[in-house]
């Protein structure tokens, strides 16, 4: 074994934060607590201010969506929240920025959420590169399903940064097995077949999807898209899944409260969500 | 960068590649839901195109319905306007704005509906810019007793009424769009969310070459009748290929039709003629390949208006149908390849050009394809005498004559 093989080999045991991160979830018999809020809504001042109160409220994994002006994913509450935050002037490089300055005081992994044409434009490696400077952890990119995602997947790995990707409801049986192989971190399951935004129910289905991940995969799965309260949260608590990723209902809070009140909106309601996580 | 295409890279069977690129540019940029949907419809195409029963019932709606083969037509009087001292090319139309409905839309509307039955779904989504995709849509629609919804930016939705009145005369529900710039660039990222919402009961008709594939393949192939027919028509009115060919190209469906056929005969040149607005230079137009750089938009990695940070840029056009800051990827690979040339024209020459060929040949043209006719202003001077120009005449300008009435103070 070469010196080069050697640094690859020991880094493919070392496990990511990401990885770290659930192993001790799973160990405490909770289940991830993952809020999802936009850089730059309304400006990333505050975006700063309320990432440390959801660390302090017991959030274990922030997913950050860097805004992106035609969000194809996205239902209208995370689409407005983009806009607010294009119009206060956030680009991709800012909100990199803004995470640096938080590095010291922010420790629990973050993952960025951000389509491919920001991504592409700030070029794969560039922006990996920085992403992983600034401290993330890992990329959810929902625009780029397995077929494109193998050239930023190895890019991603360089910079130690998990490249997620998404398995949905209408995904067939070999696919999500390939997919839920490539994922790295965890395997983000798409809770329903739409866009981002609350809904009053979960889908039955989603309990039958994870128990069906479960035997093929390893890796933690991580529900998200329409997880509105504390009661869904227990309820995929209930069905077997590692994590709880909760958008939609967080940025309305957030967008939905004065400027001085949206850190404290966000604590309040991180609170109660830890409570049905664990 | 490839200037000059090789022959391989021309043979219509290889584009797109099996995973759905045309060169660098295509691929398939969607939520993972969409993806076993994109690939029910890349087989339902493949196994459509082999079955007689299909391709027979289409051609025999084609003419029955649409009203195909549409003429060539010898421009005369426009070809003598733009005569020389040495004489000047002659100018054939094809004349698209004659189908039902009066535009090129129907071509692929009614095949992809065909399509839709086919695979077992009743319900139809659409975006649409100037309307006529919409309301090509909306016609198959009420044809084959299909639900039907169209979305349509709401800024678009003022300029076009008499199309949206059209659309709702015909059954469709017509979706107003407020998202973003409310034009077509938001209509389509509004009808993907419906899609991937409703992805199981729903077809998607995508009106333009653009989209994830198999879009850009499917449209481009339903569309392909126009050039087939052109080169026919050619044959038997000067006994040869044309010279030149010459389309509008918003997403490019009309130009991609009309060009398709032609594409491996390189002694063809193809120019597409986009919208250039208030001017290339300001920032108020829709001039992509012009002024694009490559990118992501609606499932597709093309060439895209945007700005520094990859945030996509507002288009600007008069017509509402050129009005998108991206292109169809196949554009973007034969600008790449050099195998067709693109140029831009402004609202005030496409205006000016759609007074002319009213004028000349008792033909209002939309304002879209106005762009195309517009480009003979700076074609013609160039042009040895003989040379055959067949333009593709893709719609009729009915909609557009408040725009333009207005635009030329015709009303009060």
């Amino acid at each position: 074994m070469n010196f080069k093989q050697e640094i690859l080999s020991s880094d493919s045991i070392q496990p990511s934060k990401l990885e770290t991160c659930f192993a001790r979830i799973k160990k405490e018999e909770k289940i991830a607590l993952m809020p999802f809020i936009m850089a730059g809504d309304p400006d990333l001042n505050t975006s700063a201010q309320i990432l440390l109160r959801l660390q302090a409220e017991g959030a274990d994994i922030i997913e950050l969506g860097i805004p992106y002006s035609d969000p194809l994913a996205d239902g209208p509450i995370i689409q407005l929240a983009a806009s607010r935050a294009l119009s206060s002037g956030t680009s991709p490089k800012a909100v990199l920025e803004m995470l640096f300055n938080l590095k010291e005081k922010l420790t629990i992994p973050v993952v960025l959420f951000t389509y491919s044409n920001p991504l592409l434009n700030c070029g794969m490696e560039n922006f990996c590169c920085q992403a992983a400077k600034a401290g993330a952890s890992g990329l959810v990119v929902p625009d780029l399903p397995l077929e494109e995602a193998e050239k930023l997947s190895s890019i991603a790995a360089e910079s130690k940064l998990d490249l997620v990707l998404l398995v949905a409801p209408t995904t067939p049986l070999e696919r999500m097995k390939k997919i839920c192989s490539r994922s790295k971190g965890f395997t983000y399951l798409v809770s329903v077949t739409g866009v981002t935004g609350e809904r009053s129910n979960l889908e039955d289905r989603v309990n039958f999807l994870v128990q069906k991940i479960k035997q093929f995969s390893s890796n933690p799965i991580a529900v998200g898209f329409g997880i509105s309260d504390a009661k869904h949260v227990s309820q995929v608590r209930e069905w077997g899944a590692d994590g709880a990723i909760v958008g939609s209902a967080l940025v309305k809070r957030i967008s939905n409260a004065s400027d001085k009140k949206a850190v404290d909106e966000a604590g309040d309601f991180c609170r109660e969500l830890r409570k049905a996580a664990g | 960068m490839p200037s000059q295409p090789k022959d391989h890279d021309l043979v219509i069977s290889a584009r797109p590649s099996s995973i759905g690129r045309f060169g660098r540019y295509g691929g398939q940029y969607v939520p993972e839901t969409l993806i076993p949907a994109l690939t029910e419809l890349d087989n339902a195409a493949k196994l459509a195109w082999q079955d007689k029963s299909f391709t027979q019932e289409l051609t025999h709606l084609l003419k029955t319905y649409v009203g195909r083969e549409t003429p060539l037509y010898e421009a005369k009087r426009l070809s003598e306007h733009y005569q020389g001292k040495n004489g000047g090319p002659r100018i054939w139309l094809k004349r698209e704005d004659l189908n039902h409905t009066g535009a090129h839309k129907i071509n692929n509307a009614l095949g992809q509906a065909l399509l839709a039955m086919r695979m077992g779904k009743k319900r139809i989504i659409a975006e649409t810019g100037a309307g006529q995709h919409g309301v090509a849509t909306a016609t198959v629609c009420a044809r084959f007793g299909l639900a039907c919804v169209i979305y349509m930016g709401k800024e678009d939705m003022k300029r076009q009424a008499l199309n949206v009145f059209r659309m709702k005369l015909l059954g469709a529900k017509v979706h107003p769009v407020t998202a973003g710039t409310a034009t077509l660039k938001d209509a389509t990222s509004e009808a993907i969310r419906d899609w991937v919402t409703n992805v199981e009961s729903t077809h998607y008709i995508l009106g333009s070459v653009a989209g994830p594939h198999p879009y850009p393949m499917l449209v481009r192939d339903f569309h392909a009748v126009i050039g087939e027919e052109a080169k026919e028509q050619c044959k038997k009115a000067f006994g040869r290929s044309p010279d030149v060919l010459l389309a509008c190209v918003g997403g490019g469906s009309n130009a991609m039709g009309l060009f398709h056929p032609f594409v491996e005969d390189r002694s063809v040149r193809m120019i597409g003629v986009e919208a250039a607005g208030e001017g290339v230079n300001t920032n108020r137009h829709a001039a992509t390949i012009t002024e694009g750089r490559i990118g992501v938009l609606h499932g597709a990695m093309s060439l895209l208006l945007q700005d520094a940070n990859g945030q996509v840029k507002e288009a600007h056009s008069i017509s509402a149908g050129l009005d998108y800051p991206g292109v169809g990827p196949e554009h973007s690979y034969f600008n790449e390849i050099g195998r067709a040339e693109y140029v831009a024209i402004t609202d005030q020459e496409a205006l000016t050009a759609l007074q002319l060929v009213s004028e000349k040949e008792g033909i209002i043209p939309a304002l879209e394809t106005a762009h195309a006719f517009a480009f003979l202003e700076k074609l013609c001077p160039e042009l040895a005498k003989g040379t055959e120009i067949v333009i593709n005449c893709s719609g009729r300008g009915d909609k557009d004559v408040n725009t333009v009435a207005k635009q030329l103070k015709y009303m009060d």
